[in-house]
């Protein structure tokens, strides 16, 4: 079996994933809803609020696994330009996963709309009613989840370059199955 | 470094087309690929090309005044809907009269929709939003109606008016909106806000406590007895005073309207807010609206909200008319312009008259 030191803890890949599907359906349904006025507009918007309060709940669990287990270590052949472009984009990661759910209860708050999440059930307002200040968070909502995809893309293509080419044992550190983390070898086809 | 490969550059290529086929389907959802969709910004970019763009305003009913009060409950509204608003209470109100247009400074004397929006807010603090009109039809039944309208009738900047051509053709396409338009011409008009109708538009489904859907409207009907204005003096009246009026009456009485919900029954349309339903249909008096004080729009918490129709409490949901979530996107796009605007915030804060709507 793997050792910890080279793979997350099942409890975090579960999450790992589960959060994927969840902030991918997320931007799909942001961009959706707000690119039409026919009746799937609102059928996305009464989704879009409680997946999004459901994200910052999952990101709250993530980052107190995380910070309770480190994660693996990159191999130690990875150039320092992608080492240290790994730690920002994971970094951001985690900054816009609180941020945006944070930022869009903000926004409606500050626009005045009750943040209402499924039945009879309303969260509270964080933010005063403030027209320039709803204006601003609705620009940085959209800037920032576009800027999320963004970074997405990037780790996904990150990951499978790990996966695929490098072949070093990183993109198993994320699996769900038994995936044995393999050595880096010469015969990756990537040579250092 | 990188020894690149027959077999390393078809991963690349793998990883390249992962990435793109992901990006397609971000762009197909967000409406960036064709077909084309009608979006928001469509709609107040329709206004604001027909009124001008006049910043810090609503891109529509853009002249207005903010008022407080409170709705009554008589408990008849239970029986219809388990919304907390009709079990027999009193609950807070904030709201808005306006006047139809997106030019913050024109007359009150001119043919135009006469609005009122209300926010009522229940114990549970769920909130109840709407946006009435003086009519109880739209001239249009579809938010790509809506927005060929305005196109239509858009003033050309030469004449300063519609060209007579675009709108032959567009009513000749429209005989909803033909009827509408000879509607508001024959039917008398009220010589204040205190004594008109107020119509919800739209339809709305009511659902009560054993799950049961009514289909419903609702119209606020007034205590103060209806009197007709002669429209031959429309123009001649003062700028502003249906505001002026409206004022005056708040610092004397409270004004009062009955909130009477409308059942349809089968067959009456629901997605269709051209069309009334037959008259003999059930009315239920299901409590009383009194308004008590007019604040202008820079003091009054009315011009940082939007009365979005689908802001609304556990018990009443949308119907399937297109107009509604048309209204709720097209009034959030207008929220977020004319929030990040430095604007005047009232078109009545000079108004001498609106001065005693002061706190």
């Amino acid at each position: 079996m793997t050792s910890p030191a080279t793979r997350f803890p099942l409890a975090f890949r579960l999450l790992h994933w589960l959060m994927a599907i969840c902030i991918l359906a997320m931007l799909f349904i942001g961009v959706g809803m707000v690119s039409t006025v026919s009746e799937m507009r609102t059928w996305l918007i009464d989704l879009h609020k409680p997946l999004g309060i459901l994200i910052l709940c999952l990101a709250a669990i993530r980052l107190c696994i995380r910070l309770a287990y480190p994660a693996p270590a990159l191999p130690a052949d990875l150039p320092i330009p992608q080492r240290m472009a790994a730690h920002l984009s994971h970094l951001l990661l985690y900054v816009l996963m609180f941020a945006l759910p944070i930022i869009g209860w903000a926004m409606l708050s500050a626009g005045g709309y009750p943040v209402q999440l499924f039945g009879t059930f309303v969260l509270p307002p964080i933010a005063p009613i403030d027209g320039p200040l709803f204006t601003f968070l609705r620009q940085a909502h959209t800037v920032l989840a576009m800027t999320l995809f963004a970074i997405i893309l990037a780790h996904l293509g990150a990951a499978l370059f790990h996966a695929w080419v490098r072949r070093d044992g990183v993109w198993q550190a994320m699996t769900l199955g038994h995936g044995q983390r393999r050595l880096p070898t010469s015969s990756t086809g990537y040579a250092p | 470094m990188t020894r690149l490969t027959l077999p390393v550059a078809l991963r690349l290529l793998a990883i390249g087309g992962v990435l793109l086929v992901l990006s397609a389907v971000f762009a197909i959802a967000a409406g960036w690929l064709p077909p084309h969709r009608l979006r928001a910004a469509t709609i107040v970019d329709a206004l604001e090309a027909h009124d001008g763009r006049h910043p810090g305003f609503r891109r529509a009913h853009a002249k207005g005044l903010c008022i407080e009060g409170s709705f009554s409950s008589n408990g008849n509204g239970a029986l219809l809907s388990k919304a907390g608003i009709f079990a027999k209470s009193d609950s807070p109100v904030i709201g808005r009269f306006s006047t139809g247009g997106g030019q913050p400074y024109a007359a009150d004397g001119r043919l135009a929709f006469r609005s009122l929006a209300l926010s009522l807010t229940q114990a549970d603090g769920e909130q109840w939003r709407m946006a009435l009109d003086d009519t109880p039809i739209f001239p249009v039944a579809t938010p790509q109606a809506f927005v060929d309208f305005q196109r239509a009738t858009t003033p050309d900047p030469k004449t300063g008016k519609p060209d007579p051509a675009l709108v032959d053709t567009y009513m000749a396409e429209h005989p909803e909106t033909r009827a509408f338009v000879r509607w508001q011409q024959d039917t008398p008009l009220s010589t204040s806000f205190a004594n008109e109708t107020f119509y919800s538009i739209n339809a709305f489904r009511f659902i009560d406590d054993t799950g049961k859907t009514w289909m419903v409207r609702w119209s606020f009907e007034p205590e103060t007895p209806f009197e007709a204005i002669d429209k031959a003096t429309l123009g001649a009246r003062p700028a502003n005073f249906l505001f002026d009026d409206v004022i005056a009456r708040l610092t004397r009485n409270p004004l009062r309207w009955h909130l009477i919900v409308t059942i349809a029954e089968p067959g009456d349309p629901t997605d269709d807010a051209t069309t009334v339903w037959p008259a003999n249909r059930n009315r239920v008096d299901v409590g009383t609206l009194a308004i008590d004080r007019a604040l202008t729009e820079e003091n009054g918490d009315c011009r940082s909200i939007t009365f979005d129709p689908l802001i609304l409490p556990s018990g009443i949901a949308p119907s399937d008319d297109p107009l509604l979530p048309a209204r709720s996107g097209a009034y959030a796009s207008s929220l977020a312009r004319r929030d990040g605007e430095h604007g005047k915030p009232s078109a009545l804060a000079d108004d001498p008259e609106a001065r005693r709507a002061r706190p």
